[in-house]
């Protein structure tokens, strides 16, 4: 066993683990952070993705000792106090999910993407989360979900064009 | 699926990086970003004694220029690699083919170093390696250093010259004289990043010729390889789309494309030429 030290959504946490155990079970494991799934164990979906020191990555293919003295979000805590991050109300109102369970990850991959690139065009966006994967095939709403996000990130009104989700 | 269990080396600097790996048994791996050797070991298909995770030893990271050539530390990430200043201005090749490198999540871990070393023929950055005649810098045991180029670098389907207890520790690209453009042509499925062909493409344009054409190709055999006798073809040709097009029918001479259920041997050989054709023709700036 090896002893590691992660802050995981704001709370320090020291914990053995097995140099074998990928992030995303310890996270799920041992800390009770189940918000953030297991999808194809393939390192293909991105349903795992968590920010690690910042980066989106796929917890499923970073060892937990390798966030070792690092710090985690997941999607357990990007809301503030009860109020739910700009990409996820969006992801609400603009129904950017069907089933949900691409869903921490897809928003945690956006989240990384608007950091990056706070206007996206749609390309922009469906080539920012191709590392994410919607088996429902509810990309389009996704997409508008994102945009509308960077919209209210941006402090400027959605733009007209999202008239067509379904909410 | 879950990694057998294995003893786990974090050094800081390659002087540990190497002890580790001297001390790590009869199975050691080195693990850049982890990107393609975690999903190997979930899968069991490696199952290592020892891995010498190289992720803390900074030394490691970032582009420096040095005179004639830029040196890119192994374990500078796909994400600072596309970033990086003076990758946009000597090698904008080997950025353009890491922009379609996986997704960015795995580009945020994943390294130029660990790509090369990994040696997938499906992989991007090996051709482009070997179309900018890259020098591997591999340390050994004791410390020593010696240098390789890309041609010889890449041995056979995932081994490269790296011998047991080396470290690929830097990979130096020569700064091009002269006018270049360069592009990276690439086919794959949507829904995976691995190329079933591509061509990575370096020409230098003089006075409406091509003076010189470098071609390197992925995935057309078991390591990445260069498209001799185009280059040949288009050394002195005009830069005209119908001498390209001529030039790029022999992008396929001396391949041994593998059959798979992305693509025939014959359907690899025929897009290497498109592919060639297509990314000669944006280099050459057409």
């Amino acid at each position: 066993m090896t002893q590691i030290n992660v802050r995981v959504d704001g709370v320090s946490n020291t914990d053995d683990v097995e140099p074998r155990t990928l992030l995303v079970h310890y996270l799920r494991e041992q800390l009770g952070k189940v918000g953030t799934v297991v999808g194809c164990d393939t390192s293909n979906c991105g349903a795992c993705t968590v920010h690690l020191d910042g980066a989106a990555v796929k917890s499923c293919t970073v060892l937990a000792v390798q966030a070792d003295g690092g710090e985690v979000t997941t999607i357990e805590g990007i809301a503030q106090e009860g109020v739910l991050h700009p990409v996820q109300k969006a992801f609400h109102e603009m129904h950017g999910l069907q089933c949900g369970y691409c869903t921490p990850g897809m928003i945690m991959a956006s989240i990384d993407l608007l950091k990056e690139n706070p206007n996206p065009s749609e390309t922009e966006v469906r080539e920012g989360i191709e590392g994410n994967l919607c088996r429902c095939t509810g990309y389009q709403n996704i997409v508008r979900a994102v945009q509308q996000a960077a919209g209210e990130m941006a402090g400027s009104a959605p733009a007209a064009e999202t008239t067509g989700a379904q909410s | 699926m879950i990694p057998a269990p294995f003893a786990y080396a974090r050094p800081t600097t390659v002087d540990e990086a190497l002890q580790a790996i001297a001390d790590g048994g009869e199975d050691v791996k080195i693990m850049a970003g982890g990107q393609s050797l975690i999903p190997v070991m979930r899968l069991r298909l490696a199952a290592p004694e020892t891995v010498v995770d190289l992720s803390k030893v900074a030394e490691l990271r970032g582009v420096r220029d040095d005179g004639d050539a830029i040196v890119i530390g192994a374990m500078t990430t796909h994400h600072d690699v596309l970033v990086d200043p003076l990758i946009a201005q000597h090698a904008p090749l080997i950025a353009e083919a890491t922009e379609t490198v996986a997704d960015r999540q795995v580009r945020a871990r994943g390294t130029f170093g660990g790509a090369l070393a990994h040696a997938d023929p499906a992989g991007d950055l090996p051709a482009v390696a070997l179309a900018l005649d890259a020098e591997f810098v591999i340390a050994g045991p004791g410390g020593a250093r010696r240098t390789v180029p890309a041609a010889d670098f890449f041995v056979d389907y995932l081994t490269t010259a790296l011998e047991e207890g080396e470290l690929l520790v830097e990979i130096r690209v020569p700064k091009l004289a002269g006018e270049w453009g360069m592009h990276y042509e690439k086919f794959n499925r949507v829904a995976q990043a691995w190329s079933i062909v591509a061509v990575a493409a370096a020409v230098r344009r003089e006075d409406g010729q091509i003076a010189e054409a470098r071609i390197g190709l992925t995935n057309m055999g078991p390591t990445p390889l260069r498209a001799r006798a185009a280059e040949a073809a288009l050394a002195g040709a005009a830069a005209s789309a119908d001498a390209i097009a001529a030039a790029a029918q022999s992008a396929a001479e001396g391949t041994s494309p593998s059959s798979d259920l992305n693509g025939q041997a014959d359907y690899r050989r025929h897009l290497a030429q498109v592919l060639t054709r297509r990314a000669v023709t944006a280099a050459a700036g057409l």
